[in-house]
């Protein structure tokens, strides 16, 4: 029996061989065609999932930055040159692979700036090699404390929450909708460990109460063995901390077993990925979102939504304004210390107040000094199925807490950082 | 407590019967044609998706009968074209090969679909609970057992009691045996394919009334089915649906004292058995050296 | 395991040449790019780390194929042992004593003890079903590391920590802070991992090993204890690949779970069987091709899934024997 069969009589080993031979030759000339254009562009660099678990996630962070990058260009780019954005995948846990293209972006693209990543720990990763290249780093969506917490670096910036603060944010709603015991499940990695830690921080100024809580490994398809643990311990609510795919499995079969009838379901972070993903019986629960599209009255958020719209065709989620706020920000602090050297940005960036076409929100956030953390408000309300808004309006805030508010301190957060000389 | 274990124990059982719907996919593949096929969650996501699409127009039950013939139908075709010039081959070859289809078949479902999660909606009566005290028992998961039952059943009589049966039995023993007698051995692996990648289409089907639909759907499954199928034993259907129970049993189980190895006991299993008897509870002789 | 005839080309040479001269004309050029390349690599498009993950991988890839080309022996899990490297280094480093050299060690050996274990476990199954185990037991490891969070970090993976500056006492090598110098001192570590690698297929227990592939029955008549030599071929082998993984650890600064799931194993056969089985440096080449190919397809594209799928189907379809295996057979003829 011979291996080449009709089919592959076709195609044969030659033309395969033509075929990569060719892409091949594009590869070399890739480097040298940029360079003969005129002026430099300033070159933005992105390294976020866009395969695996976090694709969606991290895709819409990309989306956001793309539409900063084209609004920067069209009122002059950074320092008057040109903005262009690299986009590079990190997988969405392969830390090898997300530090390799960090490395690439900054050692063979030059880029001035690094945007990223969804995923705390390849966030971790990729500040180290900021520190070390010492490049402004803008941290799109890694939650975990430590980015600017214990592990902060004097060049790393992050726009999204800090654990904690979506605890201190969530945590009264919570005890005002629910009760006072509580029952965690919690993901069994960093993020959730730190959120659970924040959760039961808030919650011991309210007195609440833990009446028994589980880890659940990353990637659970299962839930039930842990709800049922959870409904035996006769909690007031259950707080569900898992996110992405793990929380559309956990609520959906919390929602088949009945279980909101008994008893509240709620958590902390909320994003409208997942909440899209679920059937609308099961969007339920009081949440924490970081930043919601519907916000009637307020400036320039109409204008988001409907470039957004119309590059893809759904309402922009958190993920999209963490992206977009992000790129700003390098465009921003640049051009606020007339200077792409990060020592200079970064000290320009120091208590820097968005402004609102950037900031999409009732009030002024800021970088916290000595931190570097992004300071915004937080909308903390009630999943829906099909709001006023539209078939997206899935979240009905009933409160938007105040920038600040929800802060903490500068001591909690265990920052200590360290300029260089 | 008790109750809490039987509670676990029935649970398990539930879980276990869906493990055991694509161990069972996965087996009757590798009997036969001895290729470990790590393309079957991808196959498994495309089943749910075919089923996602098709719900709007056939309802949920046109989209649970129609879905997993489609996934077969692909199967088919995949086997035709990439598996086929393969079995002369190294083992190597095909596994080398099912893992690069893996890898397109998540890409295509994600840029046919979109990495964000659809929501997939099952008919409401039978998500409700059976009874307030055990609500586990979600009409939904009896029904999906009852599911699993049938294709078992199915599956048993297709395989005692129809020619193309006896022959994919006898042809796990002895394929070339079987080729001199005169069956075209071609085709009969390629239906013992498309049976396989059915299977594997039904639990897509089946797994996305219970979880969130997105390309990475079957990718977290597979492992299960690989430890029922050593565990149950290797060339022995019914060993892989022991496998299958064994585990999803297992882990119920272990949740209620050691909740943290719920899934590492179905490794600690597979080792003990590697251990004590390598070819499985009811593998069959011969299949080690 | 295979019934192929023994083809001259195949055995005499162990580089697989099939003349010795042509060996060291292809060790030399080999080595003459080795030791060039991070002058030359930024011109092509690449970057000094990319051609260290090269030398890194290149060196899990042949030491896959001790086991898999040289033995005949289909591994699909050895990236648990190549993360087990890696694990071992980060542990060291950030819980014990920070010292490249120390760490390496536990790495080494932490990967090869594991593989003494598993190695005696397993032997005794062959074929499809070795392979399944490999793999299941790849994951175990990979579950370990995923789950154990307080000691490996989960699925955060180990961060915080650097490779060390390494102390010669009469001079200090600046390793994390320069690259090329990295990228020289991996290439140091290879260049004794290939060279013993080479010196063992050449002796007496390595023509066995070849003995074996070619036809497992007959060696058996012959009196060899085969299942002992396979064990030993897989207790090299992962050595071998815990090597490459505590230097793939410092490469990055960081480790986590992926590095021992069962696609980085399936990545490493891709190397073996792209670059030739047959030959002794056939899995280097096939490195340097995928990991080259993945670099460049996944900045172009984010759909780089398909592309790279689609190639390991087309390697396996039209090139079993690997890009050496053609030259081989175009120069035979």
């Amino acid at each position: 029996m011979s291996d080449e069969t009709l089919l592959h009589k076709k195609v044969s080993r030659r033309t395969v061989i033509k075929a990569a031979a060719a892409a091949g030759a594009l590869q070399l000339t890739g480097p040298f065609i940029i360079s003969a254009r005129g002026e430099q562009p300033i070159k933005i660099g992105m390294d976020d999932c866009l395969t695996g678990t976090y694709a969606a996630v991290g895709k819409n962070e990309t989306i956001g930055a793309q539409l900063a990058v084209e609004q920067m260009n069209k009122k002059g780019g950074i320092l008057g040159r040109p903005v262009e954005l690299i986009i590079e995948d990190s997988t969405s846990g392969d830390a090898g692979t997300a530090v390799q293209k960090a490395r690439k972006l900054i050692d063979r693209d030059g880029v001035e700036f690094l945007l990223g990543n969804v995923n705390s720990a390849l966030t971790l990763a990729m500040s180290d090699v900021a520190y070390e290249k010492k490049k402004i780093m803008v941290a799109t969506g890694g939650h975990t404390d430590a980015v600017t917490g214990a592990k902060c670096h004097y060049n790393v910036f992050r726009i999204c929450n800090t654990t904690q603060m979506e605890a201190y944010a969530v945590a009264p709603a919570l005890v005002k909708n629910a009760g006072k015991k509580w029952y965690y499940i919690t993901p069994d990695y960093a993020f959730g460990h730190t959120l659970q830690a924040g959760l039961e921080k808030a919650g011991a100024k309210l007195g609440v109460q833990k009446v028994g809580g589980d880890l659940t490994p990353l990637g659970t398809t299962d839930f039930s063995s842990y709800l049922i643990k959870a409904q035996a311990a006769k909690p007031d609510v259950i707080v569900i901390l898992v996110q992405g795919d793990d929380m559309i499995n956990c609520l959906k079969q919390a929602v088949q077993f009945g279980l909101e009838k008994k008893v509240h379901l709620a958590g902390a972070q909320q994003e409208l990925e997942p909440l899209m993903g679920l059937p609308p019986e099961a969007r339920i629960g009081t949440w924490v979102f970081e930043w919601y599209w519907n916000q009637p009255g307020v400036a320039h958020v109409k204008e988001f939504n409907d470039a957004i719209h119309a590059k893809t065709g759904h309402m922009p989620t958190a993920r999209t304004w963490f992206g977009f706020a992000a790129a700003h920000t390098c465009a921003l602090g640049a051009n606020a210390a007339k200077s792409l050297d990060a020592f200079k940005i970064a000290k320009a960036l120091q208590n820097f107040k968005l402004p609102p076409e950037v900031a999409l929100m009732p009030g002024v956030p800021y970088f916290r000094a000595g931190q570097n953390q992004l300071i915004p408000n937080q909308w903390v309300g009630k999943a829906i199925s099909g709001g006023k808004g539209g078939p997206e309006d899935l979240f009905q805030v009933t409160e938007v807490v105040k920038v600040g508010d929800a802060a903490g301190t500068l001591e909690e957060s265990e920052c200590k950082m360290q300029w260089p000389s | 407590m008790t109750q809490l274990i039987l509670f676990n124990v029935f649970n398990g059982l539930i879980v276990g019967a869906f493990y055991a719907l694509m161990a069972l996919g996965l087996s009757l593949i590798l009997n036969l044609s001895g290729v470990i096929n790590f393309a079957h969650g991808g196959f498994l996501a495309l089943g749910a998706y075919l089923a996602y699409t098709l719900m709007p127009y056939v309802g949920f039950w046109g989209a649970l009968l129609i879905a997993p013939f489609l996934t077969a139908f692909l199967g088919l075709i995949a086997e035709r074209i990439l598996i086929r010039p393969l079995y002369g081959r190294d083992p190597l070859y095909s596994l080398l090969l099912t893992f690069g289809l893996a890898y397109v078949l998540e890409d295509v479902s994600r840029y046919i679909w979109g990495a964000q999660s659809v929501p997939f909606a099952i008919p409401a009566w039978l998500t409700t609970p059976l009874s307030s005290e055990y609500f586990f028992l979600t009409g939904y998961r009896i029904f999906m057992v009852l599911l699993v039952g049938l294709a078992v059943a199915a599956l048993f009589i297709i395989l005692n009691k129809t020619r193309l049966g006896m022959r994919i039995r006898a042809g796990t023993l002895d394929l070339e045996t079987v080729s001199v007698l005169g069956v075209n051995v071609r085709i009969l692996r390629n239906l013992n394919f498309g049976l396989g990648i059915y299977l594997a289409g039904l639990a897509g089907v089946l797994a996305a009334g219970m979880l969130g639909l997105q390309p990475t759907i079957g990718t977290s499954l597979i492992m299960p089915s690989f430890v029922a199928i050593i565990v149950g034993g290797l060339g022995s259907l019914p060993g892989t649906l022991l496998g299958g129970l064994l585990i999803g049993v297992a882990s119920g189980v272990t949740t209620v004292f050691f909740p943290s190895a719920t899934e590492a006991v179905m490794y600690v299993m597979m080792g003990l058995v590697l251990l004590v008897r390598p070819r499985g509870l009811l593998g069959e002789e011969g299949r080690v050296h | 395991m295979s019934s192929n005839p023994v083809t001259v080309a195949d055995t005499p040479n162990p580089m697989g040449t099939g003349s010795a001269a042509k060996d060291r004309l292809a060790t030399a050029i080999v080595w003459a790019v080795l030791l060039t390349m991070p002058y030359w690599m930024s011109l092509v498009g690449g970057y000094t780390e990319l051609a260290i993950r090269i030398v890194v991988m290149g060196l899990a890839a042949m030491a896959l194929n001790f086991l898999l080309g040289f033995t005949g022996v289909l591994s699909f899990g050895h990236a648990a042992y190549f993360g087990l490297g890696g694990y071992g280094v980060a542990m060291t480093i950030k819980y014990l004593v920070p010292s490249t050299p120390v760490a390496m060690l536990v790495g080494i050996a932490t990967g090869t003890i594991a593989a003494m274990v598993i190695g005696a476990l397993i032997v005794k199954l062959r074929g499809v079903y070795f392979a399944m185990v490999t793999i299941a037991f790849g994951q175990v490891f990979f579950f370990i590391a995923f789950r154990w969070n307080t000691v490996t970090g989960g699925d955060d993976g180990l961060s915080g920590w650097t490779r060390k500056a390494l102390d010669l006492g009469f001079t200090t090598i600046d390793l994390p802070g320069n690259d090329k110098a990295y990228y020289y001192f991996a290439l140091a570590i290879f260049a004794l991992c290939v060279g013993a690698m080479a010196l063992i297929l050449k002796s007496p227990f390595g023509r066995t090993l070849i003995a074996i592939r070619e036809n497992e029955r007959r060696a058996r008549f012959l009196g060899i204890p085969v299942d002992q030599h396979i064990w030993m071929s897989f207790v090299i082998s992962c050595f071998f690949a815990a090597v490459a993984g505590a230097l793939y650890a410092l490469l990055s600064n960081f480790i986590d779970p992926r590095a021992l799931r069962w696609d980085q194993s399936g990545n490493f056969v891709i190397m073996a069987v792209l670059g030739g089985m047959r030959s002794f440096w056939g899995p280097l080449l096939g490195a340097a091709i995928f990991v080259a190919l993945q670099d460049y397809v996944s900045s172009q594209t984010e759909n780089w899934m398909s592309f790279i799928g689609v190639f390991f189907m087309l390697i396996v379809i039209f090139f079993p024997r690997g890009i050496l295996g053609i030259l081989k057979r175009s120069v035979t003829k």
